[in-house]
């Protein structure tokens, strides 16, 4: 799968980059806080994060546009920290493409290669591949005004990948398109960036956009790293209670926990109790997590817990009936598989929730 | 799917509507009749009567290109255009030495004090060219205070200010601010990631600027620049009170003044003058066709500043502390003069005094009271013009709307001095019942410079107009109000920092503009302050007094200046507070 593809004149090799301990302040704005990765060669990795978390400036620090006040940043093995951005060898396609009025898009792709003296008929050729390998080898004599975002987007890309960079860079690539051309871009790019076999940096606050195209994801919050991994583990094992919130809907109820006659229990706002297993881990302040299509109305199964519960309103979605069920003094909501025929809950209905242990989690903040 | 809805809804009723629409009120079309009989009588037909008259013979009224060919064997034409061009040339490239380092010093790096420098910049514009001139030559002159000291310490002279050096220096301190406005709002135009995005690819240091930064701040360089050319092409008074005659503003002066109204050759010249100035902006736009280059992105915010290493500092300070001393020059000239004695062979006066002061309160308060009616009244005029035409071509479908924004801003391409010219040819023959010529009257003067700022103002009201959403209006209407109505409690009053703004362009220059009213003045009880300027510098008596004429010019200007910017400040912060 990682093999580059040899009708490609692109020559790239797969490298790893490491984050050792990086702190960046900015007066007394704690930006970035001890942040540690590892990311493999050919990996497709995302920062992921809401707004403000940091995720773009450790981007800007790989790049050499920020400097950490300590820690280092690793390309390959070796330490680029001190290097100033043009030294670094990392391409960089950035959120408003930054694509060059005054220049063609050839002119712009073969930039980054008349900057390395490169000869020309080798310039000219790892253009003509570059700007081949987004499908825009047409358009090449054009001015930039004169394309639309998507082709913006794929000209910037072409740019920063015909320098062969080792490691590529993404800084919200597909935030400037419109929701069509964001889903067709971003298969796109993992296409490209799994032809290439090319250490690619994500960074994007969309969550399904990290999902479907990331190998792994470092999901980051308020300047930290909270939690690295596939998608599937973190949506299937969150770390914490932003992990689990920011990834997908979970419900986060809210309880102590308490003993009775030797077995822990959980004890939710408002009176509700319900056994914690025995394997289960529980942290200090832990608020039971569960995602809405982890509960079920009526019908429960053998490692089911019961609890009642009250109607408050009802979402037809189609393949689902997204209900809103108050349990104890906390909402919750609960996805239930729709069967043609079948008569939806009025609010106000008691209903009994059916929670399967297996799938619930105690996280703490 | 719910773009489909909105644009389907917004489609079905625009077309009745828009029918609706194209029929204007009778108010609209009264307005911009009147707007078009202004503009033809004060604009279009002096000035066709200026080309009517030099490509036609005199007394037969038949066409001819004979008085072309006539000022193309004219040794003295020739040159005084060569001149000109020159002149015009030079000016850029001198302007552009003090533009460039301020601007990108400024604008690149963590300087202290940029503010200031941005704001000092401006001053020059503030005070008529040619009263900084005999400053200057007091400065650096021959026998200026430079040139003195130099002689004595080292034994030799810089001839800044001989023939044709003088007009070009004085010229260049004077609108060097045309290239550095234009090209600090460039170089501040450029994203971060413009930039960054050439690092990220392996460019650095003076790469970068030559391949990125300065290509993308070019247009704007290109607009001051031509700016500056037109402006120094056209100007009469500095070459006149420098005593250089053979430049072809002052030939079409001395034509019309000397040998009179009838005769051809001025209006040749003036055609030529026109000529040249389209020439200039036909350039400059062809230069910025298809480059708006202003990249800046949501989020962006310009380029990025820099920290100076301690050489670069101090070699950054000294730069701008010369340009600056250099630029503000003829400020200091003019001030020391007011106040001084006598001045002479000497590098500072030999005494002080407030004499000069203590004349031009009794003898000149006349030309202070002629000035402040003159540049209000045009201020007045343009923003009332400039407000109308922007809602006429903004707001309705009147057919020929674009014509009046076309012909306004076309006073661009004329100069003072051909303007002042067609007045005096198409305005002398009219008379008033009681036999004095409509030329004579003050109130010509006021039309001419009104006529002369209009574009100016005309922009800044667009500008304010097109920032209004039109859903503002349409609320209004929607709740009952008239189109009147709609204006005047809606439109006007958010276009007030717009309007105010373009009063205050208008009236600044218009206070020191001298081209056109040199032509038009009649009688010293009429004259505006650049007038009486012009003639207390002509001698050697009147240079005291004239400079504390001047200082009060240039205090008055910034007065008005200053407490207008304070007045718009003030009111747009009001206005962001109830957004």
């Amino acid at each position: 799968m990682n093999q580059p593809v040899s009708a490609s004149a692109l020559d790239t090799k797969a490298v790893d980059v490491e984050i050792r301990n990086v702190d960046l302040s900015y007066g007394t704005n704690h930006v970035l806080k001890g942040i540690n990765l590892h990311i493999k060669p050919g990996e497709f990795f995302a920062f992921l994060g809401p707004s403000g978390c940091g995720k773009t400036t450790l981007l800007r620090l790989i790049a050499g546009f920020n400097r950490a006040d300590s820690g280092e940043v690793l390309v390959g093995g070796q330490d680029v920290s001190h290097l100033p951005p043009w030294k670094r060898d990392v391409g960089m396609v950035f959120q408003s493409y930054a694509l060059w009025p005054h220049m063609t898009v050839r002119r712009n792709v073969a930039f980054g290669l008349e900057e390395r003296k490169v000869p020309k008929a080798e310039i000219e050729r790892r253009v003509t591949s570059a700007l081949e390998l987004v499908g825009l080898a047409h358009l090449a004599d054009r001015r930039p005004s004169q394309l639309s975002g998507g082709q913006q987007q794929r000209v910037a890309v072409a740019r920063t990948i015909a320098i062969e960079p080792k490691v590529l860079l993404l800084d919200e690539p597909l935030s400037n398109l419109d929701a069509k051309m964001r889903v067709q871009v971003r298969r796109e790019l993992r296409d490209l960036q799994q032809r290439l076999g090319l250490t690619t940096i994500f960074v994007t606050h969309d969550q399904e956009e990290a999902n479907t195209i990331c190998d792994r994801i470092a999901v980051m919050n308020d300047g930290a790293v909270q939690q690295v991994g596939s998608p599937m583990e973190l949506y299937e094992k969150p770390a914490n209670l932003f992990v689990a919130s920011f990834l997908g809907t979970a419900n986060i109820v809210p309880g102590r926990v308490i003993e009775e006659g030797g077995q822990r229990v959980f004890e939710i706002d408002g009176g509700l109790r319900l056994p914690i297993p025995a394997d289960a881990k529980v942290p200090q302040g832990a608020k039971l997590v569960f995602r809405p299509q982890h509960a079920s109305l009526g019908a429960t199964g053998a490692r089911d817990v019961s609890l009642p519960g009250t109607v408050l309103h009802s979402e037809f979605l189609g393949s689902t009936v997204r209900y809103g069920v108050r349990l104890g003094s906390t909402e919750v909501s609960i996805d239930v598989p729709f069967q043609s025929g079948e008569a939806i809950h009025k609010p106000g209905a008691a209903v009994e929730v059916g929670l399967s242990l297996d799938a619930a989690v105690w996280l703490a903040s | 799917m719910a773009d489909a809805t909105t644009a389907g809804r917004a489609h079905a009723p625009s077309r009745p509507f828009r029918h609706f629409m194209t029929s204007a009120t009778p108010g609209q079309l009264a307005l911009a009749l009147g707007i078009a009989v202004f503009l033809a009588l004060f604009l279009i037909i002096p000035v066709a009567t200026v080309i009517y008259v030099a490509f036609t013979e005199k007394g037969t009224n038949t066409f001819t290109l004979v008085n072309f060919l006539d000022f193309a064997r004219t040794d003295l034409f020739i040159r005084s255009f060569w001149n000109s061009v020159y002149v015009s040339a030079m000016s850029v490239v001198v302007a552009s030495v003090f533009a460039l380092p301020l601007a990108y010093i400024t604008t690149r790096f963590e300087f202290r004090g940029a503010m200031i420098i941005q704001t000092l910049g401006f001053l020059p514009l503030i005070m008529p060219p040619f009263v900084g001139a005999v400053a200057m030559l007091l400065l650096f002159g021959r026998n200026g205070t430079v040139n003195l000291l130099l002689n004595d310490w080292f034994g030799f002279r810089i001839p800044f200010m001989e023939g044709l050096n003088g007009v070009i220096f004085v010229q260049a301190v004077h609108y060097f601010p045309f290239i550095l406005i234009n090209l600090s709002a460039a170089l501040r135009n450029i994203d971060r990631a413009m930039e960054e995005a050439a690092q990220n690819l392996g460019c650095s240091g003076f790469r970068l600027f030559r391949r990125i930064v300065f290509p993308l701040a070019m247009p704007g360089y290109v607009a001051g620049a031509s700016l500056v050319f037109v402006k120094v092409f056209d100007d009469l008074a500095t070459p006149l009170l420098l005593n250089v005659k053979d430049m072809l503003a002052p030939q079409a002066y001395l034509r019309v003044t000397s040998i009179g109204i009838a005769d051809p050759m001025g209006y040749v010249i003036a055609v030529v003058l026109i000529a040249m100035s389209i020439l200039a902006m036909w350039v400059s736009s062809r230069a910025m066709r298809g480059k708006d280059y202003a990249t800046v992105q949501r989020g962006g915010g310009g380029l990025a500043k820099r920290r100076m290493r301690p050489w670069e500092s101090v070699l950054a300070y000294a730069a701008v502390l010369l340009i600056l001393l250099l630029v503000l020059a003829p400020h200091i000239g003019l001030l020391l003069l007011s106040f001084a004695t006598v001045w002479s062979f000497s590098p500072l006066p030999d005494g002080f005094t407030l004499a000069h002061y203590g004349r031009v309160f009794g003898e000149s308060f006349l030309y202070v009271k002629n000035t402040l009616i003159y540049a209000t009244l045009a201020g007045l005029v343009d923003v009332v013009l400039g407000t109308a035409i922007a809602y006429l071509v903004l707001r309705t479908r009147l057919v020929g709307r674009q014509w009046l924004d076309w012909a306004a801003t076309a006073a661009l391409a004329i100069p003072g001095v051909v303007l002042g010219i067609g007045y005096l040819r198409t305005f002398y023959g009219v008379q008033l019942p009681d036999g004095t010529p409509l030329a004579t009257l003050w109130i010509v003067i006021v039309l001419a410079l009104a006529i002369r700022r209009l574009p100016y103002a005309l922009r800044a009201c667009y500008a304010a107009l097109q920032q209004i959403s039109v859903s503002l209006e349409e609320a209004a209407e929607n709740l009952g109000a008239t189109k009147m109505r709609t204006v005047r409690r809606i439109v006007l009053p958010l276009m007030a920092g717009g309007i105010l703004a373009g009063f205050v362009t208008s009236f600044a220059t218009a206070a020191v503009e001298l081209s056109a009213t040199l032509m038009l003045v009649q009688s010293n009880a009429d004259a505006p302050l650049a007038y009486g300027l012009y003639v207390f510098m002509q001698s050697a008596a009147g240079r005291g007094p004239g400079a504390a004429l001047g200082v009060i010019a240039v205090l008055l200007v910034a007065l008005c200046t200053f407490a207008s910017h304070l007045i718009i400040e003030k009111s747009q912060k009001a206005k962001g507070a109830g957004r």
